[in-house]
């Protein structure tokens, strides 16, 4: 499965908004891979920078305030960040597509869903008939499940739900068959039982035809049943990287292992549901140690020093944590996991 | 949508009879009688007698209102006091001449004042964005009369581009088949007479739409700023749509509502509130004729022109109100 090739890499990504109060690295120096047809999390809690992680891969940050301010984003080996925004526009939505949080807005009200959809194919089948077009566009409408499709293709997002909304929204966002898909929080307005239903859409779809998915979110629920690798994110930095069933089994650093406690669990009756002490810290207010130390249980003299690195405690499970350190050694790391247990 | 416009033109009879009822008694507290307006202040008092009761003015304010309503239901505007001529005959080569011009003025204002609001919206806080609304800002606060006249100054009598009022050549006027002079040349084919007819609109055109113009591109920007920030319009470029097209596409369909608002507003103003510059121009239009008719107390004139020029407000808001549902599916008229 580790052969397959990497599809989009991020290296060294940086992301600033410059505002009045001063400038704020959202996305700090962040590296990940997608790999083909893999399915990626990106997980962490509001304001960590996994938004802006992925609009900057879209090139889409909203500018001012927001520019790309370093790294590269390589997808099939080229720097979409050294592309014009022509060249950009013609990636968007055909090798890289992108749906959003929030299916009620993300249409335009004024235009058939039939006009979007074949907005979305036109702008990169240029070949097509207008005929050619129609017929791919309902084609994609019944593959995202959606009855009597052709009536949809005339109306307006207002007449439908915000399931199949998101519905239309991920069958727009396929039609030109991407290889990336880029999920940026798809369920979260959604109710549960839709939910369910558009992350099991999202996993076939994968499935059949083989697109990479980077599906962002902030329920660790929806990662354990959609995602192949987790990357954890906090304070616009990436503090761990692991497939799905590693972070669970074995989660490393202390954020992660907050998280993954304060999901709530149906079998353990606990009085209150744990939850980690403190906010996320504003961007850029933390400038010397671990952006965690001051929220971390296991949090000792350096962490309020130096500031740690992704250091790799397996093959393919790496950490920001000094108990990962080799320097601090190993002991010291199972001497804190067993404190914290 | 039928019903509705059903329904919105019979709610327009109480409005219109208001506005009659309210002109009907505004003009009758002016002092003044016509009869001795139309005398003269030489006329003995017999003769001004007489030409009241001729004029009916002696009756009570109810019978002459209410013979009054009674010719407009026959379609009988009344007749002129001082010319003799039915109002219905009169009025029209007048109101042409301000609908030519208004539609002109508002021509220009909406072309220029919806690509400035939507460019200064598309480059906030560019250049272009801080001139454009300096301007639009100086557009809204400049005297009309002061820029008609500065006009006049500078490309009629200085540079003599321009002629400086009037609408035609007076020595070689156009024979009017619909009034509307830019129609009338192309119908007889004289393309020398269009051009001439242009350019006498140029300069009260352009001070006419110079406010409609500001106000519009204003609307348009702060409209066009919100919907900008639309979840839509990130989708419409993550499909890869052109940026010109998210914005004239996208963006201005959902930004268009208020600004439509403003411009059937605004058409109204210029119909009925164009008396200055058609004075300053000494454009022949309904304005003109109104104030004129004022100054006579010419009565039926008055109450008539009002009317008239109420009656193409209430419609042109109408057909805003009717556009709004043609725009927007959420909107329903029923």
């Amino acid at each position: 499965m580790n052969e397959r090739k990497k599809l989009l890499e991020v290296n060294d990504l940086q992301t600033t908004f410059f505002t009045d109060s001063g400038e704020i690295p959202a996305v700090d120096h962040v590296d990940f891979y997608v790999r083909e047809g893999e399915v990626l999390g990106i997980v962490g809690e509001s304001g960590c920078g996994k938004s802006v992680t992925s609009l900057s891969i879209m090139q889409l940050v909203p500018s001012p305030p927001g520019k790309i301010t370093g790294g590269e984003i390589l997808f099939e080996g080229q720097d979409l960040l050294k592309k014009t925004e022509k060249e950009m526009r013609e990636i968007r939505g055909n090798d890289v597509a992108m749906i959003f949080q929030e299916p009620m807005t993300s249409l335009n009200p004024l235009f058939t869903i039939g006009n979007q959809m074949s907005e979305a194919i036109s702008l990169h089948q240029k070949k097509w008939s207008k005929k050619q077009i129609k017929e791919r566009a309902i084609e994609m409408l019944k593959l995202v499940g959606l009855p009597r499709s052709e009536e949809i293709m005339k109306e307006y997002p207002h007449q439908l739900s915000g399931g199949m909304r998101q519905r239309v929204m991920i069958a727009m966002a396929l039609v030109c068959d991407p290889k990336v898909l880029i999920a940026d929080e798809p369920t979260t307005a959604l109710d549960v039982t839709i939910q369910a239903q558009i992350l099991k859409l999202m996993r076939d779809l994968n499935e059949r035809m083989n697109t990479a998915i980077l599906l962002i979110t902030h329920d660790l629920g929806v990662v354990a049943e959609t995602c192949e690798r987790v990357v954890v994110m906090y304070a616009g930095q990436v503090i761990e990287e692991a497939p799905t069933e590693e972070i669970f089994e074995n989660p490393c650093h202390p954020y992660t292992r907050g998280l993954i406690q304060s999901v709530p669990d149906m079998r353990d009756k606990k009085d209150r549901l744990y939850s980690i002490p403190g906010n996320v810290p504003k961007p850029g207010s933390i400038d010397k140690g671990c952006r965690f130390a001051a929220r971390c249980e296991s949090a000792f003299s350096r962490c309020w020093i130096e500031t740690p690195e992704l250091y790799r405690n397996s093959e393919n499970h790496q950490t920001r944590c000094f108990l990962y350190d080799e320097q601090e050694g190993v002991t010291n790391a199972n001497e804190q996991t067993t404190v914290k247990s | 949508m039928f019903n509705y416009t059903i329904k919105r033109l019979l709610q327009l009879i109480p409005v219109l009879l208001g506005m009659t009822f309210l002109v009907f008694m505004l003009i009758r507290a002016i002092p003044g009688n016509p009869a001795q307006v139309i005398l003269g202040q030489q006329a003995t008092k017999e003769a001004v007698e007489a030409l009241t009761i001729k004029l009916g003015l002696d009756q009570p304010w109810y019978t002459q209102y209410f013979s009054y309503l009674g010719g407009i239901l026959k379609g009988d505007l009344g007749e002129s006091m001082r010319t003799r001529l039915p109002v219905a005959d009169e009025v029209w080569p007048y109101l042409a001449a301000t609908l030519e011009l208004a539609l002109f003025a508002m021509i220009i204002a909406v072309v220029v004042g919806i690509n400035a609001g939507i460019i200064s919206a598309w480059f906030q806080n560019s250049w272009f964005d801080y001139s454009a609304m300096v301007l639009a800002l100086v557009g809204v606060s400049m005297p009309i009369f002061w820029l008609g006249l500065m006009g006049q100054w500078a490309f009629a009598i200085e540079l003599q581009w321009l002629p400086t009022t009037g609408r035609e050549n007076v020595r070689d006027p156009v024979s009017a088949i619909t009034n509307l002079y830019i129609i009338d040349t192309l119908i007889q084919g004289r393309f020398d007479q269009l051009w001439v007819v242009i350019k006498h609109l140029i300069l009260p055109g352009l001070a006419l739409a110079t406010i409609p113009m500001a106000i519009i591109a204003r609307m348009t920007r702060s409209s066009m700023l919100e919907v900008m920030r639309s979840d839509y319009i990130r989708t419409a470029r993550a499909k890869g749509q052109k940026m010109f097209w998210v914005v004239y596409k996208h963006a201005l369909k959902n930004a268009i509502i208020p600004v439509l608002t403003v411009i059937g507003l605004q058409i109204g103003l210029l119909l009925g509130g164009a008396i200055l510059t058609e004075t300053i121009f000494a454009w022949p239009g309904i304005g003109r004729y109104i104030y004129d008719a004022i100054n006579f107390r010419d009565y039926p004139v008055i109450q008539s022109g009002i009317l008239i020029v109420a009656f193409i407000f209430v419609m042109i808001n109408l057909i805003v109100d009717l556009l709004y549902g043609l725009i927007d599916p959420r909107i329903k008229y029923d």
